[in-house]
């Protein structure tokens, strides 16, 4: 189908009836769509390479408004052209071809952008996507270490979390995949040199790290959520200032773009209800 | 060869490298050799998928060498995650970018490669063994990636001749050819054997990533990376990936999965998966 194809945009529309009209007001999915695409912004010339879906909504509206040089890879071995919708084909064409090992070789030399989904996240964003319980016999084995550690000290990292909970913004992870200021600050200059937390986005807020403590710290709640609620659904003492802004809302083609070509089957809303 | 000759070749304790990623091109028919076997206390390195699964299943694995163990579209393997929970398997897990390293270091007879990755992360802190490195230009610490040295390596292709050039023709070679290279014995299973003439009349010569230097033997194996993805020759079989994902629920399905698919040999497994999917279609 055609990427603007209100007909079947409608058909497809997510739980509620929600489905792609224009004028229907920004719903939460939305605003983490929103922050998503802004923990991009400035990015220029780099792999944006987004996991889950609505970071994946947010990278292909970066690109597509406000960050036109990010390359986006089909999810194979392509980095692609194009924007093209949740669960379709890409509709542009191939830029160059980056199999996995391409890929290491790109991120070593920091020119990619990540978001992973960790299970947990502490206050320096240390992210545990490997296990967790004790590593030599873990309560729940999960995906493994995978690419984390290298790319923290590596290049541009950022965090999605779809469900803001304590158990997920905790005092400390069980496991140190992803690395933070303090493990990398503790392992040494070469840990250190290249390294760049940027976002944590969650279905509440979106947050950044204090420059002076490394700590990280509310940069925008949600739009219809306190600075109370994230406090009390955080496992430690976020950094807050005396004015916490409200994250932006989307534009009107922002919207638009959102609902009736990049996610117009409503697939945000598995992630954020 | 046979996958059974395969098998036969390999030694219990031993190192064994596995290619494809996930669940996408792997040596699925020499993996269900070893299930037939009598082989145990296998060294596994992957970037692992149902090959691990599988093989952890049969209690084939003593140490797991891995960065991550996925089904792709099931993120989690549950018969991976059943041993690891249960304390069956010893792990060495490592970033994904250095296990390429280890690969790396191992086909170019180096004992070692720095890098970045692993500083100051769980890798540093569950691998005993790992050592730094001072850069002796600059003075920076970093981290000494193994050579992964492998027993022997199993890997799986869409085209290969008689004589182990191997060639991919789907979007991604993986690490297959550094898997190879790393080990004293390579095995490459492929989906057709054909003539020379025809590897670089089907397509680019940069598809033939594996050269025959690096290989032992090759078994023509159609079908032979089922369930897993053989693009183009065929995609993921999902839903009997979700049979394999469900038969871990409980030890009475499992012995029912492995009764019906795994006891008997490679040509029973193609016929009750044939079966399967008639049966399905009937639906």
């Amino acid at each position: 189908m055609t990427a603007v194809d209100d007909t079947a945009a409608g058909q497809d529309a997510g739980p509620a009836g929600r489905g792609a009209r224009a004028d229907r007001p920004a719903d939460r999915a939305e605003a983490c769509v929103i922050a998503c695409a802004e923990a991009f912004r400035g990015d220029g010339e780099v792999l944006a390479s987004p996991f889950g879906t609505i970071p994946a909504i947010g990278a292909r509206l970066a690109r597509h408004t406000f960050e036109p040089d990010l390359l986006l890879t089909d999810g194979e071995a392509h980095v692609v052209a194009g924007t093209w919708a949740i669960g379709a084909a890409p509709d542009g064409p191939v830029e160059s071809w980056l199999p996995f090992s391409a890929v290491f070789d790109l991120l070593w030399s920091g020119k990619r952008h990540v978001m992973m989904t960790p299970a947990q996240v502490d206050a320096f964003g240390n992210a545990n996507i490997s296990a967790i319980g004790d590593h030599a016999r873990p309560k729940a084995q999960l995906l493994g270490v995978r690419g984390a550690p290298g790319n923290a000290v590596s290049h541009p990292t950022s965090y999605w979390v779809a469900r803001h909970s304590p158990r997920v913004f905790t005092k400390a992870v069980d496991m140190v995949c992803g690395v933070g200021w303090d493990s990398a600050a503790a392992a040494g200059p070469a840990a250190t040199r290249y390294m760049a937390l940027r976002r944590v986005v969650s279905n509440l807020a979106s947050f950044d790290y204090d420059p002076a403590s490394r700590r990280m710290r509310l940069l925008s709640v949600h739009p219809g959520v306190t600075v109370a609620e994230v406090v009390a659904a955080t496992g430690f003492d976020l950094v807050i200032g005396d004015d916490v802004p409200v994250t932006r809302e989307p534009t009107a083609e922002e919207l638009r773009l959102i609902r009736e070509v990049i996610d117009p089957g409503g697939a945000r809303y598995a992630e954020v209800p | 060869m046979t996958a059974d000759d395969v098998a036969g070749r390999l030694r219990s304790g031993m190192t064994v490298g596995i290619g494809g990623w996930g669940s996408r091109r792997k040596p699925m028919s020499l993996v269900r050799a070893i299930l037939r076997s009598g082989l145990t206390g296998l060294t596994v390195v992957s970037y692992g998928g149902p090959d691990v699964g599988l093989l952890c299943a049969a209690g084939k694995v003593r140490k797991l060498v891995f960065g991550f163990v996925s089904l792709d579209s099931i993120p989690l393997d549950p018969h991976f995650r059943a041993a690891r929970q249960q304390g069956r398997i010893e792990v060495a897990e490592y970033d994904e970018g250095m296990l390429k390293l280890g690969l790396q270091a191992a086909a170019s007879r180096l004992p070692f490669l720095p890098t970045r990755a692993g500083l100051g992360s769980l890798v540093a802190d569950t691998n005993p063994g790992l050592r730094t490195v001072t850069d002796p230009y600059g003075g920076e610490e970093l981290i000494a990636m193994p050579a992964l040295r492998l027993d022997a390596a199993l890997v799986h292709m869409n085209r290969a001749d008689e004589r182990g050039n191997a060639q991919f023709l789907g979007p991604d070679p993986y690490f297959d050819d550094l898997f190879c290279a790393a080990a004293d014995a390579a095995y490459v299973s492929c989906e057709r054997v054909v003539p020379t003439a025809q590897l670089a009349a089907a397509a680019h010569p940069s598809t033939i990533r594996i050269s025959r230097a690096h290989v032992t033997g090759v078994v023509e194996a159609p079908n032979g990376a089922h369930f897993t993805s053989c693009v183009p020759d065929y995609a993921r079989d999902e839903a009997f990936q979700r049979a394999y994902a469900q038969a871990a629920a409980d030890p009475q399905a499992w012995t029912a999965f492995r009764e019906r698919f795994l006891d008997g040999s490679e040509d029973d497994y193609q016929a009750a998966i044939t079966e399967l999917a008639v049966t399905e279609g009937a639906r």
